[in-house]
Formats: structure tokens, C-alpha cells, sequence
């Protein structure tokens, strides 16, 4: 559906061409001209004020018959038996589309011994549990759950597919897409169902978080997206909630699997806890040189929080890189989120905006942090943290 | 060793504002630049040609004006690069861009590592990696922090995880993608700069892969954008209201503790 200019009715104006995000837009013999770069996002549509911006409907050829494929898949990703949150939180999303469109939500149990996990999954919303278990599917590999994943969705044929944008999700999701030929929107934010389509309408952030982008996958089945962990709650579980499980045998043969686990090898408390943790202490440049971040750590310490950090502090070499919040570093939703020293250029905000209750501390009282924080305190970091040591410190004896 | 590196010129979205009447993205004297993390990717392949020899190669697809971003990873020090150009890949999401580029890497021949920066910073999808590795029928290995060790048959590498590092080892032909505490990437030298701008980048247009025309650019493409806008921000909260850092940080303590965080 290539969007195109009616050089008879352009006036010229240039409202399209500041308002295209991908500088698509020239002006050429004073209309405007639309160019490669464009990706039919019709932004150019809404702002011509002559309405001289159309999108031309091009013949697509699939031959994929849409109607045979029904129902909302969750994958619950797992780590040695252990679902990850983000499973958890989809369902409780996946159900909201599947009331709406009148179709069930199934959960996707790929694992070794995972059937253990199948009456949370019930618990958190699932309607359905398709379980496929073997000791090839002990430790995460692309290959041997892009072919057990790929073969469920040729066989039971969903319409909708919701996965985690953890690490694995988001080497699963396009490897997934890919040998199924059908879309897959990184990184969501948000998700509703278009009302003039019907379709899964995917929302997320692109340009470094600077402008939101609502997707759609109109002619292709599944409709897949991954979607990040903390930006959904989980409901809360019903254990009287149960559903059919369908086990399916799997596919894999070993010699499927051109990647072998030699190791794992974990990093600090603090880091693993980073995406589940409910209060997290972040730092930034404002701390001036890395010896200070031990204040971070000491804040974190008292309130029984995470550590994080922002790109400054990983760019400067400060922090590892599983460290950083923000739009290239991880996604957090903590319930309380410290920005010590953090200026919230939109690439960190990115990150940490799901959070419940966000504090800044920072000298700079145009800071944008201060924008989106609940409670502020304009001053030195290296002067504000130690008092609030010193204070919950206070707090919590006499408690 | 043959090495191919993708990569993709990109605007820098750390230098994009938005217009707070409109609403919209500045563009104006926002640079573009080789996207960070593929430098990456380029760093990592001049340096497993510096320890067991062999050829890299730079591929890109994108308008012409592209090339500046390619010269610029020859200048690093690559041997060659190719530019993927033509109206038809324009408008493609990431399923056609992945076409495009594995059509582009099948016309190169043998290769042996195929290495992408793990996203690119205007699209951030880190979806074109895995895809081009699904279409050639490769293994891959993504969010790759260290290459350890490379022979004929195997790879060993580095992932970074949720919780830490996976050592994984992977057969060959592969492809990784790589994230940014791999390595620092070097600057172009004079020398290098001088001798970019003398080497012939090859334009591909459709015509010279071999390529399902309806796999390419819009009509190629399973998503669609549908609407653009600004995120919205938050509403002001409240700033303490104190003469001194510990007057402020009392003040805070007792509003989180009114709050039940404390």
C-alpha cells in the first residue's frame, strides 16, 4: 500500500515533509515527492491540509486463508523449569484480545519437565496449555524451539501470537517469523485491536523511543509481536481455573541443534534481579566519577533493591552493560524507580516509564527526568543520597 | 575466513528532537551515521581477520546515499563493501530486508561468519539478524558479547542473558549478532580514509540477486504502519521543598513512608 502525492491538488505548504519521521519527503518543483525511504506509516495522510496524500491499494499475493487461523497464543518462556514473569503478564494482556475477539488463549509450554507449571498457567488466564516436553529442550536453543514452535502454528493454526522480549524472545520471534513468512512487531509497549479492522494493533516505540509507531499484520498469519517484560501486570491467580492440555510430541531430532551450551555464567545478585525487582536504584553522570556509584549501591542496599545505571555511566565504563535501563539497555517496571544523577533523555525513559513511582534526584531543576517523576528533590546527588541513607536508615530502626 | 558484515546507515536518534508545537521529529542537522552497533560488528570482524586471516565484506541495503556509511567501513580497515540498491527494496520491513540481504549474501558465495550489530537504533526491532540467518538455513548466535575461539567446523562465543553469560558454541557457517561491550571500535585512520575513498563500492540492484520480486519493499512486507505519534509524558509531580539536602531528603522519606515504600 504505497502512499502517494497528487501533484495536481500538492500546494506546496511542506507541512508532510516535517512531519514524515523517516525524512521521506523532498520538495521538487515546489510539490512535495515522496521517496524510498518512505514505509507507507501515512503520517504525511493526517497532516496534508488539502488532502492531496493518498495510499494507493496494491494487489498482495497470499494465498494464506486467514479464517483457518483462531485463538491467542502466550509463549511462557522458562528458564530450568522456572516461568519468567513476562509469561505471566501476557496472559493476563492475551486474555483482554482473546475476550475481544471471541477466541480462547492458549499457553505455549515448550520445555524439560515443565508440566509442573501448567496450573499457574491455567491460574494466570490460559483456556488451553499445548505442552511439548524432552530433554532437547532443557537449556533454550534457536533451533530446536523455532522448530517445535513453527510446527505448533502449522498444526493448530493461531491467529495471534504474544512472546516476551527477553534476550531468547526476541532470537525466537524473527527466527520463528522468518521460516513462517508472516510479521512480527519487536519490542511492544502496547496492545489493543484496531477497531476498524480487527486486527492486533502493536504499539512500540522507534527512533530511540522519540516517537511511538502503532503496527499492524493485516494479510499474514500469526499475527506476532514480542512484547517487553514489566509494561503488563500480571492478574492475580485463580486456582480453580483449569483447561485442556494438548501434549504434542516433539519433532526435534539432536542433530537439528547447531548450538551446544557449553556454560552459564551468572553475573552479581543485583543484575539478575534487575527486570523482576519492585524497587530499583539507578545512577548517572550526575555522580561525576565512578567511586560514587558505591552510594548507589548503599541506597539500594537499604531499601532491598536492584541496582541500574544509565548509557552514560556503561558508556563511560562504570557499569557493566546488564546494568543498563533504557531503550537499547533493558526495560524495567519496578514499583519504585530512583533516578539518581539521571538527566531522562527519552532513550532512558524508554526504559523505566512503566515504573509505578519514579524519584529523581538532580541538580538541574530543568532536568527532563523531573517531567515524569512523582517526587523530586533538586540538589547534589553526592549531598541528597547520603541524607536518605542516613534517614530510611532512621526509619527503619524505629520502625 | 570470509567474513560479511551488515550494516545500516541510520539517522543519529540520539541527536533527534521533537518539535513541541507539531508534534513531529525534527530531522534538520540530524546526522546520519553508521548505526553504533554495527561498528561493533565491524570491529569484531577486522579483529578475527587480524587473528586468522581472511576477507571482509561489507553489505548494506539502502538508498545511495548509503554509501557514505559503507566508505566509512572501509576506512575501518574492510576490504570491500556492497551497497543493496533499487525502488523496489524501498518501504521494506524487516521480513523484506532480511530477502534483500540474504539475496545479497547468497550472490557473495561462501561465507563462512555473517556478523549484524544486535539492532539498529531507529528501528531497534533486532529482527533482520536472525531472519537473514533463517533464509540461508544457518545457526545463529545472538547478543553476542565475545568470541572466544574459531576453527573450520565451530565457533565458541559469549551471549549475554537475563542473568549473566551462556558460553555457546555454534557450527559454522554461522551467523552472530553482537552487542556493545564486545569491543571498542577504531577509528579510520588517514590512510584508510584515503584509500576508502579510492575503492569502487559495487551498486546491487534488483536485477543482479537472485530474489522473489514479491518478497521485496512494501508489498513484501507483513506489517504496515499504521499511525505515528508522540509518547505522552506524565503529569508534574512534586518537587521537595527545603533549604537543605537533608531537610529535602527527610521530606522524601516521609512522603514514602505516608505511601507504604518504606
Amino acid at each position: 500500500m504505497a502512499v502517494k502525492v497528487n501533484p495536481e491538488e500538492c500546494i506546496g505548504c511542506t507541512a508532510c515533509v516535517s512531519a514524515c519521521p523517516f525524512g521521506a519527503i523532498v520538495m521538487e518543483d515546489g510539490k512535495a515527492l515522496i521517496t524510498d525511504a518512505c514505509t507507507a506509516c501515512g503520517a504525511c495522510i493526517d497532516v496534508c491540509p488539502v488532502g492531496a496524500i493518498h495510499r494507493e491499494v496494491e494487489e498482495k499475493n497470499v494465498s494464506m486463508n486467514k479464517d483457518e487461523f483462531k485463538g491467542v497464543w502466550v509463549y511462557i518462556e522458562q528458564v530450568g523449569g522456572q516461568a519468567r514473569n513476562v509469561g505471566y503478564e501476557l496472559l493476563n494482556e492475551g486474555r483482554k484480545l482473546a475476550d475481544a475477539m471471541g477466541q480462547e488463549l492458549a499457553g505455549i509450554l515448550i520445555g524439560d519437565n515443565v508440566d509442573q507449571l501448567t496450573k499457574e498457567v491455567f491460574a494466570r488466564g490460559a483456556d488451553t496449555i499445548y505442552l511439548v516436553e524432552g530433554k532437547e529442550f532443557s537449556h533454550y536453543s534457536t533451533d530446536a524451539y523455532t522448530i517445535t514452535l513453527t510446527d505448533l502454528i502449522h498444526t493448530y493454526k493461531p491467529a495471534v501470537i504474544l512472546m516476551g522480549a527477553t534476550n531468547d524472545g526476541r532470537d525466537l520471534g524473527p527466527r520463528v517469523a522468518g521460516r513462517v513468512g508472516t510479521g512480527l512487531t519487536a519490542d511492544c509497549t502496547n496492545l489493543g485491536i484496531d477497531p476498524a479492522t480487527g486486527l492486533v494493533a502493536w504499539t512500540r516505540p522507534a527512533f530511540g523511543g522519540n516517537i511511538m509507531a502503532t503496527i499492524l499484520c493485516p494479510d499474514h498469519r500469526p499475527q506476532m509481536g514480542t512484547i517487553r517484560p514489566n509494561v503488563f501486570k500480571r492478574s492475580a491467580p485463580d486456582y480453580s481455573r483449569t483447561g485442556e492440555i494438548i501434549r504434542v510430541d516433539s519433532k526435534v531430532k539432536m542433530t537439528d541443534i547447531r548450538t551446544k551450551l557449553l556454560e552459564i555464567i551468572r553475573e552479581g545478585v543485583a543484575s539478575a534481579n534487575l527486570e523482576e525487582a519492585e524497587i530499583i536504584v539507578s545512577g548517572g553522570r550526575g555522580l561525576s566519577k565512578p567511586e560514587s556509584f558505591a552510594l548507589i549501591e548503599e541506597l539500594a542496599e537499604v531499601l532491598g533493591g536492584a541496582v541500574g545505571a544509565s548509557r552514560a555511566v556503561v558508556d563511560a565504563g562504570w557499569k557493566p552493560a546488564l546494568y543498563q535501563v533504557g531503550q537499547t539497555g533493558k526495560t524495567v517496571g519496578p514499583k519504585v524507580y530512583f533516578a539518581c544523577g539521571i538527566s531522562g533523555a527519552i532513550q532512558h525513559v524508554a526504559g523505566m516509564s512503566s515504573s509505578d513511582i519514579v524519584i529523581a534526584i538532580n541538580k538541574d531543576p530543568e532536568a527532563p527526568i523531573f517531567k515524569i517523576a512523582n517526587y523530586g528533590i533538586v540538589g547534589d546527588v553526592m549531598e541528597v543520597i547520603p541524607a536518605l541513607i542516613d534517614e530510611i536508615k532512621k526509619v527503619k530502626t524505629a520502625g | 575466513m570470509d567474513i560479511v558484515v551488515c550494516v545500516k546507515q541510520v539517522p543519529d536518534t540520539t541527536e533527534v528532537k521533537i518539535d513541541p508545537e507539531t508534534n513531529t521529529l525534527i530531522r534538520q542537522g540530524v546526522p546520519s551515521i553508521v548505526n553504533p552497533f554495527d561498528k561493533n560488528a565491524v570491529e569484531a570482524a577486522l579483529q578475527l581477520r587480524e587473528k586468522y586471516g581472511g576477507k571482509v565484506t561489507i553489505l548494506s541495503m539502502g538508498p545511495l546515499q548509503s554509501k557514505e556509511a559503507l566508505k566509512e567501513c572501509l576506512a575501518m580497515g574492510a576490504d570491500e563493501a556492497i551497497l543493496l540498491s533499487d525502488r523496489a527494496f524501498g518501504g521494506s520491513d524487516t521480513l523484506a530486508t532480511s530477502h534483500a540481504l540474504a539475496a545479497g549474501l547468497r550472490k557473495m558465495g561462501k561465507v563462512d561468519i555473517i556478523l549484524c550489530g544486535k539492532q539498529a537504533i531507529d528501528g531497534d526491532t533486532a529482527q533482520v539478524g536472525p531472519e537473514i540467518a533463517e533464509h540461508l538455513g544457518i545457526a545463529q548466535v545472538t547478543y553476542v558479547s565475545k568470541i572466544t575461539a574459531v576453527d573450520e567446523q565451530v565457533i565458541r562465543v559469549e551471549r549475554e542473558h537475563e542473568e549473566g553469560y551462556e558460553v555457546i558454541e555454534a557450527q559454522m557457517p554461522v551467523l552472530l549478532t553482537v552487542v556493545k561491550s564486545i569491543n571498542e571500535p577504531r577509528y579510520p585512520t588517514v590512510k584508510g580514509t584515503m584509500k576508502a575513498n579510492r575503492k569502487e563500492i559495487p551498486i546491487w540492484t534488483v536485477d543482479d540477486v537472485e530474489v522473489d520480486r514479491d518478497a521485496l519493499g512494501l508489498k513484501g512486507s507483513p506489517t504496515q504502519v499504521r499511525r505515528i505519534f508522540t509518547p505522552e509524558r506524565r503529569v508534574q509531580g512534586e518537587i521537595m521543598q527545603a533549604d537543605t539536602a537533608r531537610e529535602a531528603a527527610a521530606l522524601l522519606v516521609k512522603r514514602l513512608v505516608d505511601v507504604k515504600i518504606i
